[in-house]
């Protein structure tokens, strides 16, 4: 971000909610199904077909706004008029100055707030694909349209402009998604278009608390674009302001591959939805039962696992890296670290190899057996294992499963003694008199090249830190300290 | 004189005895409906053959001893914005043409289920816009007591099908009075339910929050029963009450001793001489009967029909967005899809619905949307409010149906704010939810029907179809329907007795 300006992001979030069914009517919610085959008269907006709202999905969005710690309202639908082939009544029911939650709140990991303000229940759209060269409208032979997806259930999650950068706007995705799988409401997969963000970003600068014109990004369908497309448009704003110029409050559209951000076309733009109370559902007032299945069986939010972490570290005495932490809950492996670490695991150690390695292949690592997990921990921790050894034992857990000392001793991995491992640094020390040279003279960055030596002459047997400071010593020796 | 003249009931009676079976009755109600047809246009669809198969089914479960239902072996004629599965549904529109649900209404499927058989879909004013059929896409029908006048509308078709002794029982939708209205120019009884009474569940809407599907028939009781086969909660339809349908066969004979009825008013100068003195005559009947008369005002009666013209539009607007080319009726191309949606709609669609969109989409508008929708909303409150203090005091309303016996064809077409008035009396029920029904009371100064419109609170279904049973008895025979294509001459009695 230059130098005396803040970049202000609010978010909202698209969510597809886990229903079996859709939001108005019985036809199966699933993703992937042949186009057009999951729809009857009541999605496909049929004239005389009329909607009837699936209870599931007023409760599972009742359950977003617990987590949220929003108000949980009595509510209206709305419909948001306007003309869409992939809008089957040219209507979109939504909840619109009535929603079912309010008044809610994210903290991050780090720490921050942001103000949620609102959750509410809306209904997805079909999906439409322009045939020709380029998959974009223009130049396009005909369009289809796959109503499938038609009448899902969305809740959509407003936060407040509270938002500061980029990375920021990123945790704040990543918290919420952890909520929303918490809740049971969602598999969270962005990449199936299950979770969808769009970003409504302006700058002002540092020190303003008036808020500056927003625009609204859409196409945002990574975390990757989001971060990048708010970079992009914080720059372009700043550009603009610094040149004089004035942002327009507008809609674009995220181009992942250029890059850039750019106005859609006015006429979309030109939208007046019209906006009237639905008349063909009747106001939501959650009965007890609802109330009382949407509380019940509290949801472990992604904040109560880190404390669950910080808490059981603190025991050990043990000091947890946050970044560790944030990757162990987002891949589902954190329980795997605790339960190691109960049965004995050195705690720190365990959130690095479940944050590192176990993380490359979190499918397998949700699969592993805590206690040969553990086990495996303790024997890199004993020195029984080099931490090249641990990892490679590791894979092969991962791969297949069992007994890590069987593993360790199938590949023939037993612990050097130091008598060994110095006797090997010497000779490589020996072989590689000009680098050595330039070790001793301080240049640090050759000291990869000698731990590499060093590991090929033990065949991985070694534990590269182990290494490092063996180096050192014969360095300090050298260099006469 | 005919089985079908005899009405519904008796004619489920006789097929149910196996004294006449459904074939039968069937083909003669199909060979009135060839008869009539040229001069009446009351339908947009006929179902000949389909009609006899269902029929037929109807005999055979009589031949083995199943009873078919309250409704067996009963012709009727269903208005054309009533979905019909495999059979086409237009809505009189061109836009829908050749449209054919895969489904079929909750109603249908309840008629069916008690054994009626529906002989044809009848023309409706376009998307059930207006108070005469003249908006139909596929030309008008005409009134059988005179040929040269509206039936009334939306439900002209229906409303002229029983009056012409096509079909004992007929089924329309009521958004303004679209049922109450044309039965009053037909001279037969048109009810329009409480809102939520009977499902919508495959009826194409035109003002969600108004619209309610209600009977046709020549008598208070086969109208009656007709409401208690199609009326009950619908897990389909969200505004459908989830209660029993209204209990009206046991409440006919009661009579209205004891009874509180009022006069409203408030439409004495609007209506013609014919109008008021039938509804005076009513009241009369009423207090000689036993019932408690009295006049009445709610001035906010008045107010409902600009409210009903903001409200009705602004939902239709919405509610026929959908017809843009894109999944089923009519497409017009165009070089883009907003070219092809504009293109059907302004070739799919006829001047009153246009027109009727326009005015909804405007009402809708950001920066309108509080001095008109919300405006007319909190008028539609006030009416209520005014509604059910009136029923505080009364059991039940009583007034006029219509302005007026039933018009020349072309009169009113080129104004449309003449037409909307036919309205006046009719749209306050329908912003209020609460249920009315109008019954034939009298011959005009044309020689033509009038009706008179019975009033009740919500769910008072019973009340109100007992006031009208009593009405139906001090009327004059020669008041109401069936009656031959053109009219009856002069000093021929009613029922052909
Ligand atoms: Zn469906």
């Amino acid at each position: 971000m230059p130098e005396g300006y803040e970049t202000v992001v609010g978010l909202e979030v698209h969510c597809e909610l886990a229903t079996a069914t859709k939001l108005f009517c019985g036809c199966p919610n699933v993703f992937g199904a042949e186009p057009n085959t999951n729809i009857c008269p009541v999605c496909l907006g049929l004239p005389g077909s009329l909607p009837v709202l699936n209870r599931r999905a007023v409760e599972l969005a009742m359950r977003i706004g617990t987590a949220l710690g929003c108000e949980i309202r009595p509510s209206v639908f709305h419909r948001k008029n306007y003309f869409y082939p992939d809008m089957p009544k040219d209507y979109q029911i939504s909840q619109y100055d009535e929603p079912v939650n309010v008044n809610g709140r994210l903290e991050l990991p780090d720490g921050s707030v942001v103000g949620i303000e609102r959750a509410h229940i809306e209904e997805d759209t079909g999906k439409t694909t322009h045939v020709g060269a380029t998959g974009r409208i223009h130049g396009a032979s005909h369009s289809l349209v796959d109503y499938n997806r038609a009448g899902v259930p969305l809740v959509e999650t407003v936060s407040a402009p509270d938002i500061r950068s980029a990375e920021q706007a990123r945790a704040y995705v990543i918290e919420l998604r952890g909520v929303l799988v918490a809740t049971g409401a969602s598999d969270g997969r962005m990449e199936e278009g299950s979770l969808r963000v769009d970003a409504n970003i302006s700058v002002r600068p540092t020190g303003s608390d008036i808020l500056g014109t927003r625009c609204e990004v859409k196409n945002l369908n990574s975390l990757r674009s989001l971060v990048r497309a708010i970079e992009y448009e914080a720059r372009r704003q700043v550009e603009l302001l610094e040149a004089g110029g004035a942002v327009t409050q507008e809609t674009r559209h995220w181009d992942e591959d250029a890059g850039v951000t750019h106005p859609l076309r006015s006429k979309e733009e030109a939208y007046d939805y019209r906006y009237f109370q639905e008349p063909d559902l009747v106001p939501l007032v959650p009965d007890a039962a609802l109330l009382e299945a949407a509380t019940a069986g509290e949801a472990l939010l992604p904040s109560d696992r880190r404390r669950r972490i910080a808490e059981v570290f603190a025991a050990h005495g043990a000091e947890a890296s946050a970044e560790q932490v944030l990757t162990v809950i987002e891949l589902d492996l954190d329980q795997l670290v605790l339960d190691a670490v109960e049965v004995g695991a050195d705690a720190r150690l365990a959130l690095a190899r479940a944050a590192n390695e176990a993380a490359a292949r979190p499918d397998d690592a949700r699969r592993l057996d805590p206690r040969a997990f553990a086990d495996l921990v303790k024997m890199e921790h004993d020195g029984k294992l080099s931490a090249t050894q641990s990892k490679t034992v590791l894979g092969a857990l991962l791969e297949e499963g069992g007994d890590p000392a069987d593993i360790a001793a199938r590949l023939g991995y037993e612990a050097l003694d130091t008598a060994e491992l110095e006797a090997a640094v010497d000779r490589v020390i020996a072989e590689s008199p000009d680098e050595w040279t330039r070790y001793v003279g301080g240049d640090a960055k050759v000291t990869g090249y000698f731990v590499g030596k060093v590991m090929q002459a033990t065949k991985g047997r070694a534990d590269g830190k182990v290494v490092s400071s063996v180096l050192a010593a014969r360095r300090d020796e050298a260099a006469g300290r | 004189m005919s089985l079908l003249d005899a009405g519904a009931a008796a004619v489920a009676k006789a097929v149910r005895a196996g004294d006449v079976t459904a074939v039968e009755v069937i083909e003669e109600a199909l060979a009135r409906l060839d008869a009539t047809e040229g001069d009446l246009h009351c339908f947009q669809t006929v179902l000949g053959d389909k009609a006899r198969r269902e029929a037929a089914r109807v005999d055979e479960a009589v031949g083995e001893g199943r009873d078919p239902g309250p409704l067996a072996g009963v012709p009727i004629a269903l208005k054309d914005n009533l979905c019909t599965h495999g059979i086409e549904t237009t809505c009189s529109s061109r836009i829908l043409e050749g449209w054919r649900p895969p489904y079929d209404a909750t109603v249908v499927e309840r008629l069916r289920g008690a054994g009626a058989v529906a002989v044809g879909k009848t023309n409706l004013d376009e998307f059930a816009m207006g108070s005469s059929t003249e908006n139909s896409a596929f030309g008008p029908t005409h009134n059988p007591w005179d040929l040269s006048r509206v039936p009334g509308g939306s439900s002209g078709g229906s409303a002229a099908a029983v009056a012409a002794g096509v079909v004992p029982l007929a089924f329309g939708s009521d958004t303004g009075g679209s049922i109450r209205q044309p039965a009053s120019l037909c001279g037969v009884v048109g009810i329009k339910p409480t809102y939520g009474v009977v499902s919508r569940y495959g009826l194409i809407a035109f003002a969600s929050s108004l619209d309610q599907i209600g009977p046709f028939a020549p008598t208070v009781a086969d109208a009656a029963l007709a409401l208690e086969v199609i009326g009950g909660g619908d897990p389909r339809d969200s505004t459908c009450l989830a209660r029993p349908a209204p209990r009206l066969i046991e409440v006919l004979g009661r009579g209205v001793e004891g009874l509180r009825v009022g006069v409203l008013e408030d439409f004495v100068d609007d209506v013609s001489a014919s109008c008021r003195r039938a509804a005076n005559d009513a009241a009369d009947a009423l207090a000689a009967a036993g019932a408690k008369v009295d006049a009445v005002s709610v001035p906010e009666a008045r107010l409902g029909l600009p409210a009903y013209y903001v409200i009705a539009p602004a939902e239709a607007s919405s509610n026929l967005a959908r017809y843009d080319g894109v999944r089923y009726g009519l497409r017009v191309e165009g070089p883009d899809v907003e070219a092809m949606n504009a293109r059907t709609r302004a070739a799919g669609f006829g001047r009153e619905v246009r027109r009727r969109i326009m005015i909804g989409t405007y009402a809708l508008s950001a920066g309108y949307y509080d001095a008109y929708y919300g405006q007319a909303q909190r008028v539609r409150t006030l009416v209520t409010r005014a509604f059910d203090a009136a029923y505080e005091r009364f059991d039940v309303l009583l007034s006029p149906t219509t302005p007026s016996e039933a018009f020349e064809l072309g009169a009113k077409t080129a104004n449309p704010i003449e037409m909307y008035l036919s309205d006046l009396c009719t749209v306050s029920s329908n912003l209020t939810g609460q249920p009315a029904i109008s019954v034939p009371y009298a011959l005009g100064d044309e020689g033509l029907p009038v009706g008179v419109q019975v009033m009740a609170p919500a769910l008072g279904e019973a009340l109100m179809v007992q006031v009208a049973a009593v009405l139906e008895q001090a009327a004059p025979a020669e008041a109401r329907g069936p009656v031959p294509v053109g009219g009856r001459a002069r000093g021929e009695a009613a029922d052909g007795a």
